[in-house]
Formats: structure tokens, sequence, C-alpha cells
């Protein structure tokens, strides 16, 4: 322990003001169910700039997803302040993108005009945005399956789509709930560079769910590590990484340092031990 | 192909018509008296003796059976969806609607003489009445299927309740609402009869109880047969327009195997 102490890992201190914050959570809380009931979130507070790419990262339950939910506008905190530039969020933001680990996909519609839903329902005209629709999915590889339904789709190339229809409107600000968690590994390295190529294109502000920390480390310029359920900050770690990131960089020294200092974290937690 | 496509169509094609022998036999050597199971022979000839008669009967019949189909599934459907989308209404109605479709229809169809007459519009009323109810049953539970990511991508795309309605929940009822509507057309064909045979001058219904006011059985039993085709052609219809209309949905289940 006193080992992985010792690790050149910079912890951001527990509550870090960057000079603009985009998205700014003092002390939420979730319960479901009443004064009694659940509690998925205890006091989580934590500020993230415009452009960070924010991994929050924990065991299954520690509310990650429901933090990630309240920020979507789709659960509301019950104590505590979460804003959205300065206002508090209340239902989901505008020109929101979102992405889940199911893909979401409507089976009757085109892979096009899955990808064109958001314009269609935030009446922002199917028409105007089709061309970047096509856009988008040539730049995923998917410029010859605009036309069919997804279920001639893989799962890979399903959240593919599912990743161009997030990006359609392009959003500020991007949630995405464990996107590849349902994809097999390779597929699942494929699709992180796929993102990491995106993000770096557009540089909208990322929150990602993932319990993968070799993903969270790879995608990110932050990490946020919550403690088991009630969730809580138990770590927030800045990732000083190259910016333009490829696979093999998984198996350099820099990289591992993170990853080991981050599984330190959840044997610590007596999450997973040898 | 050729050999799946024989395997598929001709052996139960064969079992028909073994079973058909065997009563035509049985009838033949005196086994069965006519009046109660007349020949398959005597049945054909008695369709074809009058073969313009019997086309009229059906077509009052399956014109009937229509009718109170799209009547059931237009009242069905908007009532199905105004109880999805408001839950108040279906607090309010819905368990009036289960009351008053435990009344048996049949005691019903007599009343329906009374406030329509004796036209083809009260056994329209009582097909109607017969089938509505699995319409609304199976059309609400479609509505209610849509997956919860579903729902939630369509908050956060903030669409109007019509769009998320039109776009996604009605996409996600159709295959439950066809199944509804294969056991409606069945049963608006059941009312259909029905209601014929309360008080009517046409119709297979009337054909079958004026045969059988002069033990007429061939006649009863053309009647009959006339009256199964109807219903399997009327559900093999369906079967192809569910096909050409839910074309992801035909593919899905293809490629899963059925």
């Amino acid at each position: 322990m006193a080992a992985l102490d010792r690790l050149a890992v910079q912890p951001v201190a527990p509550r870090v003001v960057p000079e603009r914050a985009m998205i700014s959570a003092s002390g939420v809380q979730k319960r479901f169910g009443g004064p009694k009931g659940l509690l998925a979130l205890e006091d989580v507070s934590l500020d993230i700039a415009e452009g960070e790419f924010v991994s929050l990262l924990g065991p299954s339950g520690c509310g990650k997803s429901t933090f990630l939910r309240c920020l979507a506008g789709l659960e509301k905190p019950t104590a505590g302040k979460l804003l959205l530039d300065d206002k508090p969020i209340d239902g989901p933001p505008e020109k929101l993108g979102i992405a889940f680990q199911r893909d979401a996909l409507l089976d009757w519609f085109s892979v096009l005009e899955n990808v064109l839903l958001p314009a269609d329902f935030g009446g922002y005209g199917r028409k105007a945005y089709e061309p970047r629709a096509r856009e988008l999915l040539a730049m995923v590889g998917l410029k010859d399956f605009a036309d069919v339904y997804p279920s001639a789709l893989s799962g890979g190339m399903r959240q593919r789509a599912a990743i161009c229809r997030s990006l359609l409107l392009e959003p500020r600000l991007l949630l995405m709930d464990e996107p590849f968690g349902a994809l097999d590994a390779l597929t699942r390295d494929q699709l992180n560079v796929d993102l990491h190529h995106l993000w770096q294109r557009q540089r909208m502000t990322v929150g990602f769910v993932t319990h993968s920390i070799s993903e969270a480390v790879f995608l990110s310029t932050r990490i946020v590590v919550f403690s088991a359920r009630p969730g809580k900050v138990a770590e927030d770690i800045r990732v000083d990484l190259p910016d333009d990131r490829k696979l093999a960089l998984r198996d350099t020294p820099d990289f591992i340092r993170y990853t080991h200092h981050i599984r330190g974290l959840f044997e610590k937690m007596g999450l997973i031990h040898d | 192909m050729q050999t799946n496509k024989l395997t598929r169509f001709g052996i139960p094609l064969l079992g028909a018509l073994a079973f058909l022998l065997l009563w035509e036999l049985a009838t033949d050597i005196g086994a069965v008296r006519p009046i109660i199971l007349p020949s398959p022979s005597s049945i054909f000839r008695e369709l074809a003796s009058e073969p313009a008669w019997f086309a009229e009967q059906a077509v009052f019949t399956l014109g009937v059976t229509l009718l109170g189909f799209c009547v059931a599934v237009v009242v069905g459907v908007a009532f199905a969806i105004a109880i999805v989308e408001w839950p108040l209404l279906d607090r309010l109605l819905f368990p009036l609607f289960i009351g008053l479709n435990s009344v048996p229809k049949v005691a019903i169809a007599p009343l329906f003489i009374i406030w329509f007459g004796t036209g083809a519009e009260p056994k329209i009323a009582i097909a109607a009445l017969i089938a509505v109810f699995a319409i609304v049953i199976d059309t609400a539970l479609g509505l209610h299927s849509v997956p919860p990511d579903q729902l939630d991508l369509a908050k956060v795309l903030r669409g109007s309740r019509l769009k998320v309605l039109l776009r996604i929940k009605m996409y996600c009822a159709l295959p439950h609402i066809f199944a509804g509507f294969k056991v409606a057309l069945s049963l608006s064909l059941v009312g259909a009869i029905v209601g014929e045979f309360v008080s009517s001058q046409k119709g297979l219904g009337f054909a079958i109880l004026t045969a059988q006011g002069s033990f007429d059985t061939p006649r009863v039993f053309a009647a009959i047969f006339i009256l199964s085709i109807l219903g399997v052609v009327l559900i093999g219809a369906l079967d192809m327009i569910e096909r050409v209309a839910l074309p992801w949905h035909a593919s899905q289940r293809k490629a899963a195997g059925h």
C-alpha cells in the first residue's frame, strides 16, 4: 500500500474550481423512494470545466449512473445544488448528447433516421441536419449503412450509430452511460479509439460512466472515482497523458501507473482483492 | 427449398385429404346417417348447386365482419391511447370497461336489434363489441412496452408527447396491436354470425339457421365450410398486411428463426 501511495499520480484536490465551471455540483444527494429509501448518492461535489473528458468510475451500484442521470435532467437530486452554466438543471438541457449502454436505436427507423432523431424531436429540422448525419456516419465507418434497419448491424456498429445520434446536434455536453459495456473486448477497444478521435475533433465536454479502469484512463482528462454506495467522490484524478492517444499507450509505464493507482484505490475500498 | 415447401404444405394437405376420404367412406357405407353427417361430396354438391346464393351470403357476412372489425380497431386503438396517455382516464374508465366486457355479448345481441333495427347495423355493432376488448388490451399492453432507455432518450431529446407517441410508442405497440387484431378479427366473425342468428334475412348465419329449420344438414355444413375458409383467409390477409407494414419486425423474426 505504501508503495502505491508513492506512485506519481496527481490527485486533484477534493474540490477544484476550474476557471469556468460548466457543471458545478455541490453536496448532491439522491435518495430513491422517499425519506427512508435507498441512498444512491450521498454528497457529491465536483466542478467540470468546458472541454474536459471526465470519467465517472466506480463499482456497480455506486451511483455514478445516477449522477449522470441527474446531469441529464432525468433525475432530480433530493438535496444539494447541481448547476449547468450557472443555472440549476431542471429537466434535460437543450441539445444534450446522450448515449446508453444499450444503444436504444429504434428498430423501425433506418440508421440515418435514427441518427436524425434528435433534430426531429428537438424541432431543428431533419433536412437541415441530414448532411451532418451522413458525415458522422462516414466518420465511424457506417457510410454504406445509412439506409438499412438497425437489426442488420452488429452490436459495435449499432453503438457507433448511437454515438452518431448523440453527436448530431453538436452538443457542448455529451453524457455516456457505460456505452461500451455490452460489447466484446475487441470492439470496445476500437470504439475507445473512435470516441477519442471524435472528442479530439469536437472537444465537447464529456461525462463518461464506466467501470473499466483502463477505458477510463485511456479516454479521460480526468477521472472521478466513486466509492461504493452510497456514492461519494473517493478521489479526483487528473490524467496527464499525451493528447493524441493510441492503443499502444496502454502498455506504457505512464498509463500503467494510473491503472495501478486506481486498482489500489479499489483494493483499499475492499472491492477487489487477490 | 423444394422439399422444404413439400414437407411444409404437402404433409398437412395429405392429412386433410385422408380425413375427408375417411369421412366420405364412413358415410358411403352407411355408418353415419346423412342427416347427422352428410358426406363431403354432398356438401360440395350443395355448394355447387347455388354458388351465387352462397356467395351473396358470404359477402354479406364478410362485410359485417370487416365493418365491425374496423369500428373495433378505430374505437379500441383510440381508447387504448387515451387510457395510456392520461392515467386519470385509465382509473376512471378502465374498471368500467372490464365490467362491461364481462357481460356476455351474445346476451346483448337482442338488445341491439331493438336499438338498431334489423338491418346490417346491429350485426356490425355486435361484431365490433365482441372484437374491441382484445384490441384495447393488446394496444395498451404494447404502448406500455417501450424499453425505458428509449423513453429516457425521448425525454433527453425533448420530443413532444405527440412525437413520442407517433415515433416510438406506436411502433413499439404495433406487433402487439397486430396480435390483438388477429384475435379481434376472428371474434368479429363470431359476432357477425351471432348477430345473424338473432335476426337476419341474409348472411351465412341466416343460411345456417334456416337450413337447420328444414333439417338441410348439407346446407348447414356448406355454410360452415365457407365460414372456416373465410376465417383462414382473413387471418392470412392480416398476416400479410403485418409483414408489409412491419418490415423491421418481420426481418427480426426471420433472424430469430421463427
